[in-house]
């Protein structure tokens, strides 16, 4: 019990030690958080008119950022996968990083539906035998299963690996390969639940197509390990863990891949709905193009094409992928593309046209959009904690006491994870 | 429960199906933002409900009759799986806190689905005028929220335009390489297309060039609403009723997304109900007042139909365009419908067997 006590106390008080940048980034994050508090204020006292979401669109940027992020946190995979799959040396030395990553990613996914929820108060409607649980006809209730599950797995996965390096003991092989293994099939689940709870509903032309599932596996996994790679670049200029170049140009490459799918379903579906154009494609064409000067979506859809287009070329180019300081502004302009394209770009033309075929534009407020950036800065302030504590077990900063050298306990567990 | 007059619109007698008539302004449909919890919450508030509660004001130290029964009525479970006991405790609290707030004897029934009944609904396009007193009357029959900041009409009338044709337009169009024209006079909306007209507002209806089709929640036989919901506070009774818990809604809209026929509304604020203009007697499942964060629909005037009543659509429209009944009986009005005239369901190609059927003659 003792080495326990001692991780939870050493692992929160090495939060307290930082830099004078690490204390700028999380009072910079802070900001936002303090609007948040008084966007959420606003939304519990009065209700959720104080959105921008009406009758006609009311699945809006709560929602959008809730799919993008539950995409950023099955992004993870791209780390654990080669690192366990492939036996990708320099990514499974930092796999744990991709694992805290993915824990803020759902803690954010969290935050977002709270906010698009009517009635967060009754949450507890949700809880099996105490409350109704609509499983499995509600595809929510799906989602909100592969969500916890993932969410538990890299807690579990993430934490047990940070403690064994803490105390310096091996891993238990037996214990931590399948939470693992289960996770990088979760993952996958995650985003594909997440498709469907979307594309299964006929009302809804412009999402109800079997492509939805892969076209959000592939988009996320070229955002997902973008911010990776942006993480990964700040943790080599900023700490002493040294992440390898191998590592980051594992996640560059598959970036680039997933760009090119993500690109080519872009591409059939254009194709697929403008050849004959029938009122199913109503939502694609406001997208592109507006309706009737109705064209609020419109720029937002071009930037992000070439955004993706642009990062696609740049980032088939070897020399620019392999650029250190370059990658992770391209990673960055990724990021922000694929956020536009699958928040705002999909959620919205979902319910524009109406199912019943009226135009209704939709603009959030500002209140909104406080509650929208303060739900990122959390994750932000969380993702920035957990790579930190992370960072510091990696190095060897938080140690236990009478633990073996940081060299025994690696040599035993490349024993493991190569007999594994 | 007696019964009692339900105030409606006031309707001119004799109306010849073929006169123009006034039109009833459309509401938006839109919430806009920034606005405060509706009036009248603040105003009863403050008030002493302890001599109006009785047993409610013995059970807390608070005598705030809203704060008491909302802080019940939270824990309260999911009404289809409350025992008769459990039912008439939260009917109980809700007609003492309605009664309050509105100052008046507010009813809540519970009466459940008559068996051998299963509601059906018949609307002739033919003969509707687009005037809008079926909105205005739903409205005031189902207590829903109106003024400018909430405007919630669970009857949309659709305008749907006859077609423009005219020689002029042969030109239009675009011609293909060897000459053969795409597109032209006929490259124009005509009779049922559904392009969500509903704000339309003439001097008189009908418009020459136009005959319309409202819209309600079409009570499916199999509800895309139903399947999405994930703690099942929308589901269908027995009768064939669509109907929402509101006690028990999340507010996720899942179901609003599933919805073909945007039958649904959501209380994006705290409702604004008059007082004087509140219609006391109620259902649990039906016209009872709503709280913010909650969806509503149209419930086929459960509250009368289960009594034997017209829904307040049928009953104020000037045309008899709309007709009502039980499916289940051949001698019904909505049954003869459908064994003598031309029948269509709205957007058949769901397979949701909408219990709304339109109709010409």
């Amino acid at each position: 019990m003792k080495p326990i006590i001692s991780f939870c106390t050493d692992y929160v008080l090495y939060l307290f030690k930082g830099g004078i940048k690490y204390w700028a980034w999380l009072g910079f994050l802070s900001i936002f958080v303090v609007l948040w508090a008084y966007g959420n204020y606003a939304q519990l006292t009065q209700g959720m008119i104080i959105t921008g979401l009406t009758d006609q669109v009311s699945w809006g940027l709560y929602l959008a950022n809730f799919v993008f992020l539950v995409g950023v946190a099955a992004g993870a995979v791209t780390v654990v996968f080669p690192a366990y799959v492939y036996k990708h040396k320099a990514l499974h030395e930092v796999t744990v990083l991709g694992e805290m990553l993915a824990i803020a990613a759902v803690v954010m996914c969290g935050l977002f539906i709270l906010n698009h929820m009517g009635r967060p108060d009754r949450l507890w409607h949700l809880i099996p035998i105490i409350g109704i649980y609509n499983f499995p006809s509600s595809m929510l209730t799906w989602d909100i299963i592969v969500l916890m599950g993932y969410l538990l797995l890299n807690v579990f996965g993430g934490f047990y690996y940070l403690y064994k390096k803490y105390t310096g003991e091996p891993l238990n092989n037996k214990f931590y390969l399948p939470i693992i293994y289960v996770a990088i099939v979760w993952a996958l689940s995650i985003h594909t639940v997440t498709a469907f709870f979307m594309n299964t509903m006929p009302a809804r032309p412009m999402w109800h197509h079997g492509m939805m599932p892969i076209r959000f596996i592939s988009t996320a996994f070229a955002a997902g390990p973008a911010l990776i790679i942006i993480v990964f670049s700040i943790v080599r200029n900023n700490t002493k863990l040294w992440i390898k170049d191998e590592a980051i140009d594992m996640l560059s490459t598959t970036v680039v891949w997933c760009l090119g799918i993500a690109l080519f379903l872009t591409f059939s579906e254009i194709v697929t709905e403008f050849y004959h154009p029938t009122e199913h494609s109503l939502g694609l064409q406001y997208l592109m193009f507006g309706h009737n000067g109705l064209n609020n979506l419109v720029p937002w859809f071009w930037t992000s094409l070439v955004g993706l287009v642009a990062t696609f070329i740049l980032l088939l180019i070897p020399s620019v992928r392999k650029n250190r300081a370059l990658l992770p502004w391209i990673c960055a302009v990724t990021f922000l593309s694929v956020w536009v394209e699958k928040g705002m770009g999909l959620m919205l033309p979902g319910s524009i046209p109406t199912p019943i075929g009226e135009f209704a534009q939709y603009s959030p407020t500002m209140l909104e959009i406080f509650n929208c950036i303060g739900n990122w800065a959390i994750g932000f302030i969380i993702l920035t904690l957990l790579t930190k504590a992370g960072v510091g077990v990696l190095v060897g900063d938080l140690r236990y006491e009478g633990a073996a050298t940081t060299q025994e306990a690696e040599n035993e567990e490349e024993a493991g994870y190569a007999s594994a | 429960m007696t019964e009692r007059t339900i105030p409606l619109t006031n309707i001119t007698d004799d109306l010849p199906c073929d006169s123009a008539v006034e039109v009833c302004t459309p509401g938006e449909g839109k919430p806009e933002s920034g606005i405060t919890r509706r009036k009248f919450v603040k105003n009863t508030s403050g008030m002493s409900a302890a001599s109006l509660l009785g047993t409610a004001a013995l059970m807390t130290n608070s005598d705030d009759a809203h704060a008491t029964s909302e802080w019940a009525e939270w824990f309260q479970g999911n009404y289809r799986l409350m025992s008769d006991e459990e039912k008439q405790e939260a009917v109980d609290r809700l007609e003492r806190r309605y009664s309050a707030e509105y100052g008046k004897d507010v009813t809540v029934d519970t009466t459940p689905a008559q068996e051998g009944v299963l509601f059906g609904y018949a609307l002739n396009i033919q003969k509707c005028i687009g005037c809008r007193r079926c909105v205005k009357a739903c409205v005031e029959e189902n207590n829903q929220s109106r003024g400018e900041a909430q405007e919630t009409e669970w009857i949309r009338v659709l305008k749907m335009e006859k077609g423009e044709f005219s020689e002029a337009k042969m030109g239009e169009g675009y011609p293909d390489d060897y000459g053969i024209q795409v597109g032209g006079n006929a490259y124009t909306a005509a009779g049922v297309v559904i392009e969500g007209e509903h704000y339309y507002e003439p001097e008189k209806v009908p418009e020459e060039d136009s005959f319309y089709m409202p819209i309600a929640c079409m009570q499916c036989e199999k509800p895309p609403c139903v399947k999405v919901c994930p703690v099942r506070t929308t589901y269908r009774e027995p009768d064939g009723i669509v109907v929402i818990d509101y006690n028990w809604c999340i507010g996720c809209r899942m179901c609003i997304g599933a919805c073909p026929y945007w039958a649904r509304r959501f209380n994006w604020g705290e409702p604004n109900l008059p007082k004087d203009q509140m219609n006391p007697v109620t259902h649990y499942l039906g016209n009872r007042p709503r709280m913010k964060g909650v969806v509503e629909k149209c419930t086929f005037c459960i509250q009368r139909t289960r009594k034997g009543r017209y829904p307040a659509c049928v009953e104020v429209c000037p045309v008899g365009a709309r007709k009502f009944g039980n499916l289940l009986d051949p001698e019904s009005e909505v049954r003869r419908v459908l064994a003598s005239k031309r029948v269509f369901r709205m957007k058949a190609d769901m397979n949701t067997y909408p219990k709304f059927f339109y109709y010409v003659d």
